[in-house]
């Protein structure tokens, strides 16, 4: 199993706390935009020849590698069907997402 | 204070000859304030270029009108335009020609010299004759007859500013600077 | 080292002697000569820096900005029409607090096509969050580079260093080129708190909520309040090292002065010309040279007006529908401060017009022959 990335929510209890600029605020951590996915990506392992370029591609890095191996992270991905697209085994495939 | 316009033609280094005086007077202390007319300069079109000269720090940061000194580098601009404009009684026009200053049909309220730039720089191989750089010869004339800077402050000047045949451009300004004593 | 250098060449040097990293910039009349002697520099080892030439002055202040969030001291100039196109960068550049240090020559808006000084361009970028600095010569635009990367790193807040068109930019002057090892000792190298980079992985600028966006405006006020004083701390400073002190203002011969004339940019030094032969003709006036326009020098102008009768504002700019802008910014310096002594707003010299010693005679005229302005603008020098 992936492992899940922390997505806790943070809220700053007074000034001394929020940084000088702009900056990993970790507001993209609690927003977890897998909620906006309607169709999903799903690796067929047995195909895949472990290049790396899915993990690569992804523009929300939400191809996790986990002992070498692809995972997608669902907390986040979008949906958007850029390593299926990407992938040169075609082993990711874009389905519908289940309701 | 002294004020100096130059008149030249765009691409004839009018605004190169203000900047060689402006370095060879910084060298003994003066403050100088150097400047071109502020404007798109066209090659051949008539420009303008300015000078002024304090012992002090110069604050005054408006254009120049009454200058005290006009130096007319390309002689052909003498029929085209009034280089007198705003110039002080008893200032300087200091023209580059083969003509003698009595040819020249100024009021007599200013003094004219004339030194032959134009030959003294194709003498010397800068440029030629359809198109003589001869802002060197131009400085070391100014140079001489406003009494400006020592000939040794106007060479070092000539020498840092040109890498283009830095020793013509010397000689010429030299043997500018020795024609205009006939003014002095 | 004393040489004779353009305005433009002593923003070259300045960027030059504090070591900056990063040059982008696109060229744009008057300010292509600070570019062209920066990339000669950068060509011929003289500086050792990334010189990126890009496609536009947008893409010039984003490449400083990505710069500046690595780690590099980055510099970049522009005017106008440029610093315009660069406004959403600029907006960017404060709101990720990267001191990117930039010069802007002061060359007024198009159309009708202009190269010629005024002020509304920098103006216009009042509100983005930089610090803006208004130099009266070439060796005040050296000298304020330096200082300028010096406060920004201090505050992480980007800066201008602005110069006229013209009567700076292509002025050629006596300057004292600062030494390098001095200028070491007072700009050390910069070192960001955070940066990007792949060892401390953060991302910068990303989605801010409004559970946040409001405490990181409230630092960013905060630390511009902190300006002023590290402005005049730096400034000092400098001095101790260069002999030559970098304010806040500039004032001449306020103490005794009935009217003061607020003045900024080259026209702040014409002014003291104005006012030398005004003293001598027996009118008590006094010159306070506005240098730092933000963060606003409020304490510096209520204490150099607060002896005099009248003060008489000339700004070589407008806000349509309303007056001049230092005018603007004076009257609310004031407010509550001047015992409701009349602040004259004189507009003068858009679009490159000359200012001069008469300009300010008139001004003062003016102020001594009305007891109140008889409207929020008089204008000097225009045919209407
Ligand atoms: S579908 Fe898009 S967001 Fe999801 S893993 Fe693939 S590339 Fe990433
Ligand atoms: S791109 Fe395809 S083949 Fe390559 S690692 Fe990803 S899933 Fe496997």
């Amino acid at each position: 199993m992936p492992k899940k990335r922390d997505a806790k929510k943070i809220n700053f209890t007074s000034i001394a706390e929020v940084p000088t600029m702009p900056m990993s605020l970790g507001s993209m951590l609690w927003n977890k935009t897998g909620t906006w996915r309607n169709i999903r990506p799903e690796i067929k392992l047995e195909d895949c020849i472990q290049c790396g370029i899915c993990w690569k591609f992804c523009p929300d890095m939400s191809i996790l590698i986990e002992n070498e191996w692809p995972v997608v992270d669902y907390d986040f991905c979008k949906g958007c069907g850029i390593c299926a697209e990407e992938c040169p085994a075609k082993c990711i495939v874009m389905v519908e997402e289940r309701k | 204070m002294i004020e100096i316009r130059f008149h030249g033609r765009g691409g004839q280094g009018t605004v190169v000859a203000s900047k060689i005086l402006a370095d060879a007077l910084a060298q003994e202390d003066n403050y100088v304030q150097a400047y071109p007319e502020f404007g798109v300069e066209r090659r051949g079109s008539p420009v303008v270029a300015f000078i002024r000269i304090d012992s002090k720090p110069i604050y005054d940061k408006s254009r120049i009108y009454a200058p005290d000194h006009v130096v007319v580098v390309d002689p052909t601009l003498v029929e085209a335009i009034d280089v007198t404009e705003g110039l002080k009684d008893g200032g300087w026009i200091i023209i580059n020609s083969d003509k003698k200053p009595g040819e020249f049909a100024f009021p007599s309220k200013f003094k004219v010299a004339t030194v032959n730039a134009t030959e003294i720089a194709v003498r010397n191989k800068l440029g030629s004759l359809a198109a003589p750089i001869v802002n060197t010869a131009i400085v070391g004339v100014v140079t001489r007859i406003l009494g400006l800077t020592k000939l040794d402050s106007l060479l070092k000047a000539v020498g840092d500013a040109i890498s283009i045949k830095p020793e013509n451009n010397k000689t010429a300004a030299s043997e500018a600077y020795e024609q205009a004593g006939d003014y002095c | 080292m004393k040489k004779v250098i353009m305005g433009n060449h002593a923003l070259s040097y300045g960027a030059m002697l504090a070591r900056s990293q990063v040059i982008a910039a696109y060229p744009i009349t008057p300010q292509t000569q600070v570019v062209e002697l920066l990339s000669e520099m950068c060509a011929d080892g003289t500086l050792d820096a990334k010189f990126i030439k890009v496609e536009s002055e947008h893409s010039a202040m984003a490449a400083c900005i990505g710069a500046s969030a690595a780690g590099a001291r980055a510099f970049t100039a522009t005017s106008a029409q440029g610093l315009a196109l660069m406004h959403e960068m600029l907006h960017w550049a404060a709101g990720e607090r990267v001191p990117v240090v930039m010069g802007n020559v002061n060359r007024a808006m198009a159309p009708g096509w202009t190269i010629w000084a005024d002020q509304n361009d920098s103006l216009s970028q009042r509100d983005t969050g930089w610090m803006q600095y208004y130099c009266a010569s070439n060796q005040e635009v050296v000298d304020t580079v330096l200082q300028a990367f010096k406060v920004s790193e201090a505050l992480s807040i980007p800066s201008m260093v602005i110069l006229d068109a013209f009567a700076l930019s292509h002025t050629y002057e006596v300057v004292d080129i600062p030494e390098a090892a001095k200028v070491d000792a007072y700009l050390p190298p910069f070192r960001p708190l955070y940066k990007l980079t792949p060892s401390d992985p953060r991302a910068f600028g990303g989605l801010t909520s409004p559970e946040h966006y409001m405490e990181l405006r409230y630092k960013l006020q905060k630390d511009m309040e902190k300006a002023p004083a590290l402005i005049e701390a730096t400034g000092r400073e400098f001095e101790k090292i260069f002999g030559r002190y970098l304010g806040l203002v500039d004032p001449y011969l306020c103490e005794d002065a009935e009217i003061i004339l607020v003045t900024s940019g080259t026209a702040g030094y014409t002014a003291r010309v104005a006012v030398d032969a005004m003293r001598a003709a027996g009118t008590k006036v006094g010159n306070l040279r506005i240098k730092v326009f933000r963060p606003f020098p409020f304490e510096a102008v209520r204490k150099y007006t607060a002896a005099a009768k009248k003060i008489a504002v000339v700004d070589r700019n407008i806000s349509y529908g309303h007056h001049g802008i230092f005018s603007q910014e004076l009257k609310s310096a004031v407010y509550g401060h001047a015992d409701g002594k009349p602040v004259f707003g004189f507009i003068a010299g858009l679009g490159g017009r000359d200012i001069t010693p008469a300009s300010f005679k008139e001004v003062v005229d003016y102020a001594i022959a009305h007891e109140q302005p008889e409207a929020e603008i008089v204008w000097i020098g225009a045919k209407i």
